[in-house]
């Protein structure tokens, strides 16, 4: 019925609520799909459930409705195919940065001799730049080094969907942007097929083929898709010289600043599936926009 | 700067043990050094003769020592050993006792930390049976048992086995969440996970408990020795007390602050290798 890499139906989840014996629904209605090799954002304020939705990809968490569907399976729990990279690194800290590696590749691949254990890892940490701290601990290297020690490991195992959960968000400005670039690189050399949430808006727009955007939660549900029309290679440096860079920008600030807000409590009951209504802010005409979200946006 | 810190603690920590040592040697001084005086009433009736059973000075002590470490291992009966060999006796029942708490402490705590149902149901016999004083064991264990070497064993079994318990199941449920949904993403088998992560990462307070517990059991080897007798560093204290002995009561409690000091060092040593900064 459908062909697409990653799909996501009718996702909902609520919590108990304490005192009440109506539940908190989190986010309901979510329905998107990622293609093979695509890098996909999600971006959305704070409580808005992003982290449960990448949760439940990963098979960490379960929906209390709707279907995750990855290469024609449903994900009913965590996998080797699906690879995550915490927020706070989440490296063991009694491992030496090559050993965190080689830990996840053994168990990816366990028939692999020791030696290709090591040569494959030592391989992706090199990819970050890590190939002179092999034999460090975690708490001896810098916290951008630590997080990079994850995405090597992530992307090591080679998943099948690779999940950021703010991978960048406990790192100063500058790092940061190191780190973008390097998994910039890696990405495009392995055309891995990844999910990431973040709250930066211009780290989006340098790295996504398309951003998703969500209202604000309670009730939260992913509102547009919006294609990242800007050509790659991108660069951070020349990213902004780049006639899709301020269209693009504008459109997802815009809408975080403001119809985030509005858009939550409109809308909900004019399209029971909220399928996200795809947007191209560089070539505006190309998906006229559906006049039920005209009305209430 | 650090030279400096660890001179000026090497010459208090010096000064300090002159100052007592001497203080010591002044108070046991035989009366006739310190100015002979009357003789008490007390002395009267005694015949001038409570002198040889008086506490030891530190001399004395000292060469009594020196004679003992001499040869510590000959063996002349039930009631003659050296020092060496009646430790022996007692760092091995440590040991045993020890060692047979690690085996049921660890597995044991390690169910305990992982499964919150089993946690909530052990707590309640976990928390009566700990304040128990190991010695209270000692009667039902003798009639048990039978076998008085096996009995201290046994008891120090028993007081052993709380602290290592209590700390790996509180390692074990205190790993971090993190770092279980690494092994859960790597699909690894809940026994490697138990292996290869939770082990790892609850080893250092699985290792301090080992420390409690050891330290414990040093402490208990002595008063259970003194009930039970025949070997141990704890019957010969006890025997050199009915001897009136005091110097080699003195100089056995130095040895067994000594020997649970190396016991404790041993356990610090061992924490290193599993201690990780995170």
């Amino acid at each position: 019925m459908t062909a697409h890499f990653l799909q996501i139906e009718n996702l909902a989840r609520r919590f108990p609520q304490p005192g009440s014996k109506e539940p908190t629904t989190v986010f309901e209605g979510v329905n998107f799909s990622i293609e093979k090799g695509e890098f996909v954002c999600i971006i959305g304020h704070s409580g808005c459930g992003k982290s449960t939705i990448l949760n439940v990809l990963a098979g960490l968490d379960h929906p209390s409705d709707g279907n995750v569907i990855m290469d024609g399976k449903v994900i009913e729990g965590p996998s080797r195919d699906q690879g995550v990279i915490f927020q706070n690194h989440s490296l063991l800290p009694w491992l030496s940065t090559l050993h965190n590696v080689t830990f996840a590749v053994r168990a990816r691949w366990p028939n692999w001799s020791r030696a290709k254990i090591r040569e494959h890892s030592v391989n992706y940490l090199e990819m970050v730049g890590l190939g002179e701290v092999l034999n460090r601990k975690p708490a001896q290297l810098s916290g951008g080094m630590r997080q990079r020690v994850g995405i090597a490991r992530a992307f090591a195992i080679e998943p099948k969907l690779l999940l950021m959960d703010e991978p960048f968000g406990a790192l100063d400005a500058l790092t940061r942007g190191v780190i973008q670039e390097e998994l910039l690189k890696i990405w495009a050399r392995t055309h891995q097929t990844v999910f990431m949430i973040t709250h930066d808006v211009d780290e989006s727009v340098l790295l996504a083929d398309r951003v998703l955007l969500m209202t604000n939660g309670p009730n939260a549900r992913v509102a547009e898709s919006v294609i990242v029309d800007i050509p790659r290679p991108r660069e951070r440096a020349t990213l902004h010289e780049q006639p899709g860079y301020y269209p693009v920008r504008n459109h997802l600030v815009e809408f975080l600043v403001r119809r985030a807000k509005t858009l939550a409590s409109a809308a909900r009951d004019t399209d029971p599936r909220h399928t996200p209504r795809t947007v191209n802010p560089v070539k505006p005409d190309t998906f006229p926009p559906r006049p039920a979200l005209v009305r209430s946006g | 700067m650090l030279a400096n810190l660890n001179l000026r603690a090497a010459i208090i920590s010096i000064t300090f043990l002159i100052v007592t040592l001497g203080l010591w040697q002044l108070a046991t001084a035989p009366e006739a050094l310190i100015g002979a005086g009357e003789l008490s009433e007390y002395e009267l009736l005694m015949g001038g003769a409570s002198q040889p059973s008086g506490i030891p000075a530190p001399s004395q002590v000292f060469s009594h020592a020196v004679d003992e470490l001499s040869r510590p291992f000959y063996d002349a009966g039930p009631n003659d050993k050296g020092i060496g060999l009646q430790l022996a006796y007692s760092v091995g029942r440590v040991m045993a006792g020890f060692g047979l708490a690690v085996l049921v402490a660890i597995p044991l705590g390690f169910v305990i930390g992982m499964s919150p149902v089993l946690n909530k149901a052990f707590n309640p016999y976990i928390q009566v049976l700990k304040p128990i004083s190991p010695l209270a064991w000692m009667p039902l264990a003798l009639f048990i048992i039978k076998d008085s070497n096996t009995s201290a064993i046994f008891v120090i079994f028993i007081c052993s086995i709380w602290p290592m318990l209590i700390n790996t199941a509180f390692g074990v449920a205190a790993v971090r969440n993190d770092w279980l949904n690494v092994a859960r993403t790597l699909e690894l088998s809940k026994l490697r996970t138990a292996f290869t992560v939770i082990l790892p990462a609850a080893a250092p307070t699985i290792l301090t408990g080992m420390r409690i517990s050891v330290g414990i059991a040093w402490l208990v080897i002595v008063a259970a020795e003194m009930l039970v007798g025949g070997t141990g560093i704890g019957y010969y204290v006890w025997n050199e007390w009915n001897n009136l002995d005091l110097a080699s009561v003195i100089f056995a409690i130095l040895m067994i602050g000594i020997v649970g000091m190396l016991l404790d060092g041993m356990l610090v040593q061992a924490s290193r290798f599993v201690r990780y900064q995170d």
